[in-house]
C-alpha cells in the first residue's frame, strides 16, 4: 500500500502540474484563475465519479455495475431535454447556473431516493431487482428523450446537444464551489463509515450476521452515491464507462477490499486519467475532439475485457 | 438457551415452518435433520435473524431476536450459511478478521489480533492466511468461514450445513472442531445435517422437522431408531450400533 502511494502520489502532482504549466503564454495572473477552474472541475468530476463508483459496487456486491446503470445519465439528459423542450434555450439562458445545478441535483437525488424508498420498503427486495428496475428506467428516459429531441427545433436541438456532451471546458466558478463543499461533506461522511463499507463487501447475509444494519446503510450510501453521481452529471453531463475503468484499476493495484485504500486510491487515479487526458488532448491532439470520447472509447474496450475474462464472477 | 415459541414462516402460500415451538439448550451440539424443503435451514435463519418470522417470538439467552439490535445479538451468536458468495477478493486473514467487528467496529486492538490468530490456529489455516479465498478448495474456504465465525467469539454458532462440500476426512475434521469448540470453548452448537450418521455420532441433541414441524427431539438414542427414521425420511433405516455409535444404514 506504502508503495502504490509512492508512485501515484508524485505521478498525481506531476499531471496537475504538467496540466497547468505546459504551454502556459502570457501573464500568470490569467493563466492561473483560468486553468485553475478547469483543474478544479476536473478534480471534482474525478473525486465523485470514482468515489460514487466504488461505493456502488460495494453496496450492489458486483464490480461490473456502475451508477450509470441506474439510469442517471439518461435522468439527466431527459432533465435537460425538458428543459429545452418546455422552455426554450433563451428563457434557460435567464435562469441563473447555479438555481439550475442545484434543481438538478435536487430532482436527480429526490427521484433516486423515492426509488430506493419504493423497493427498499416493506419486504426485502433484491438489489438485482434495483439494478433490473434502473435499466428499465434507463430506456425509459432515454426513448422519452428521444422522442423529445425529434420533436423539438433544430437549432435548439443544436444548444441541447452542446449542454449534453461532457465538456470540462465550460463550468461555472460558482458551481465548482458548491460542488465542492457538498464532497468535502460527503468524504467526510464515507470516511466515518469506511469500516462499514468494508463489512458491507461481505453482502448482505454475513454483514447482517456482523451486527451491520445492512438495510438502512445500503439506503444511506445510495443516497450519497446518488449525490455524488448528481454532482458529476450536472457539472459535466454522462461519463458512462469512466467509473468502471478507474474502480477496475483500484482493486487490481490495491489487491484488497479495504475502503480506507481503495477510496483514496480510485481518486487519484481518477484525477490522473482526467487531467492527464485533458492535458494530451489539448496538447497533443490540439482540441480535435472531446475527453469523454477518449474516456468511453477505452472505458468500452475495458468493459469488454472484464465481462469475458470475468465470467466466473 | 434458544427458546423458539409459535414461529411461523410462509414463502407465498407455502407454510415452510407451521407454528414451531422449540427449545434449544444451551451449551453441546444440537442437530436438526430431516428431509430437503422441510424447514431447518429457514428455522436457523430466523433464529439468527436473517430472515424475519410471520408469527411467533425467538428469544436467545432471553434476548428478542427481533427486538434486540443487530450489533447486540452479533455479539452473542453468529451464523455460517450454505452459500457465501463474495464479489471482492478476500486474503483468509482479512476473512477472518472481520469476526471480530461486532467487537471492535473495525479497529482492531491487540486482543483481537490474538483472537484472529487464535482462531486461525483453531482451524489450522496457518499456512494459509495471506492467500486469497478464490484460490482455496472448497473445503479450505468452508473452513476459513468457520473460523471467522468462531472468531466472532460468540455463545451460540450456528451452521448451515457446515458439511457440506467436504470430503470424508474433512468433514470428520470439521466435526472434530465443533466438538472441541462445543467442549472445551463452551459454545452452543446448532448445526443442519444431512447425514444422519454424523448428527447420531457428534451431537449431544438430535431435532427432526418434516413439513415445517418438529417431529421428534432428544438424545441420539431416541431419534436414531427405526420408528422415527421412517417417519422423518419416509424410508426404512435399519439402525446398528457400532462402536457405540448408532449407525444408520440407509443403502437398501
Amino acid at each position: 500500500m506504502r508503495r502504490v502511494a509512492g508512485i501515484l502520489a508524485p505521478l498525481l502532482l506531476l499531471t496537475i502540474v504538467a496540466f497547468v504549466v505546459v504551454g502556459a503564454e502570457g501573464s500568470w495572473s490569467f493563466v492561473l484563475p483560468f486553468r485553475g477552474r478547469r483543474l478544479a472541475a476536473l478534480v471534482l468530476v474525478g473525486f465523485a465519479i470514482a468515489v460514487s463508483t466504488v461505493i456502488f459496487q460495494t453496496i450492489t456486491e458486483n464490480r461490473i455495475l456502475t451508477p450509470s446503470i441506474l439510469g442517471f445519465d439518461a435522468l439527466f439528459v431527459l432533465i435537460q431535454t425538458v428543459l429545452v423542450f418546455e422552455i426554450g434555450s433563451s428563457a434557460l439562458g435567464r435562469i441563473p447556473p447555479v438555481a439550475q445545478f442545484l434543481g438538478e441535483i435536487v430532482v436527480m437525488v429526490v427521484l433516486s431516493t423515492l426509488l430506493f424508498r419504493w423497493l427498499f420498503g416493506g419486504a426485502r427486495r433484491s438489489i438485482h431487482l434495483l439494478v433490473l428496475v434502473g435499466i428499465v428506467l434507463g430506456v425509459f428516459f432515454r426513448s422519452i428523450s428521444a422522442f423529445l429531441q425529434r420533436l423539438i427545433d433544430p437549432n435548439e436541438f443544436t444548444v441541447l446537444q452542446d449542454r449534453l456532451f461532457a465538456s470540462f471546458n465550460a463550468v461555472e466558478p460558482d458551481l465548482l464551489l458548491i460542488s465542492a463543499i457538498i464532497l468535502v461533506v460527503t468524504s467526510v461522511v464515507l470516511w466515518r463509515m469506511r469500516h462499514d463499507l468494508d463489512v458491507l463487501t461481505l453482502g448482505r447475509d454475513l454483514s447482517t450476521m456482523l451486527g451491520a444494519d445492512h438495510r438502512h446503510l445500503v439506503l444511506r450510501l445510495l443516497i450519497v452515491v446518488s449525490v455524488l453521481v448528481s454532482v458529476s452529471t450536472a457539472l459535466v453531463g454522462p461519463i458512462t464507462f469512466f467509473g468502471l475503468l478507474v474502480a477496475s484499476l483500484t482493486y487490481q493495484i490495491t489487491g484488497t477490499h479495504r475502503h480506507a485504500a481503495n477510496l483514496p486510491v480510485a481518486v487519484a487515479l481518477a484525477v490522473i486519467a482526467l487531467v492527464g487526458g485533458q492535458t494530451v488532448l489539448e496538447h497533443v491532439f490540439g482540441l480535435a475532439t472531446v475527453l469523454s470520447v477518449i474516456i468511453e472509447f477505452i472505458g468500452g474496450i475495458v468493459f469488454i475485457l472484464l465481462v469475458t475474462r470475468g465470467t466466473r464472477r | 438457551m434458544i427458546d423458539i415459541v409459535g414461529v411461523t414462516k410462509t414463502y407465498g402460500s407455502v407454510v415452510v415452518v407451521d407454528d414451531v415451538d422449540l427449545r434449544i439448550p444451551a451449551g453441546g451440539i444440537t442437530s436438526i435433520i430431516g428431509a430437503n424443503g422441510a424447514g431447518k435451514s429457514t428455522l436457523i435463519s430466523m433464529v439468527s435473524r436473517l430472515l424475519t418470522a410471520e408469527r411467533g417470538t425467538i428469544t436467545v439467552d432471553g434476548h428478542d431476536v427481533a427486538a434486540t439490535k443487530s450489533d447486540e445479538l452479533a455479539r452473542r451468536l453468529a451464523i455460517l450459511r450454505q452459500e457465501n458468495h463474495l464479489a471482492a477478493r478476500l486474503t483468509v486473514r482479512d476473512l477472518v478478521a472481520f469476526g471480530r467487528y461486532p467487537h471492535s467496529r473495525g479497529r482492531l486492538t491487540t486482543l483481537d489480533r490474538a483472537q484472529i490468530e487464535q482462531a486461525i490456529d483453531y482451524l489450522d489455516l496457518d499456512a494459509l492466511t495471506d492467500r486469497y479465498l478464490d484460490e482455496l478448495s472448497g473445503g479450505q474456504r468452508q473452513r476459513a468461514f468457520v473460523a471467522m465465525v468462531l472468531c466472532q467469539n460468540t455463545d451460540y454458532v450456528l451452521l448451515d450445513e457446515p458439511l457440506n462440500n467436504l470430503d470424508m476426512s474433512h468433514a470428520v475434521e470439521m466435526m472434530r472442531i465443533l466438538r472441541r469448540a462445543a467442549d472445551e470453548l463452551g459454545k452452543t452448537i446448532v448445526m443442519v445435517v444431512h447425514d444422519i450418521n454424523f448428527a447420531s455420532t457428534y451431537s449431544d441433541h438430535i431435532v427432526a422437522m418434516k413439513d415445517g414441524r418438529v417431529l421428534h427431539q432428544g438424545p441420539p438414542a431416541d431419534v436414531i431408531e427405526p420408528g422415527p427414521l421412517r417417519e422423518i425420511f419416509g424410508i426404512d433405516v435399519a439402525v446398528h450400533v457400532i462402536d457405540g455409535h448408532r449407525i444408520g444404514v440407509y443403502y437398501s
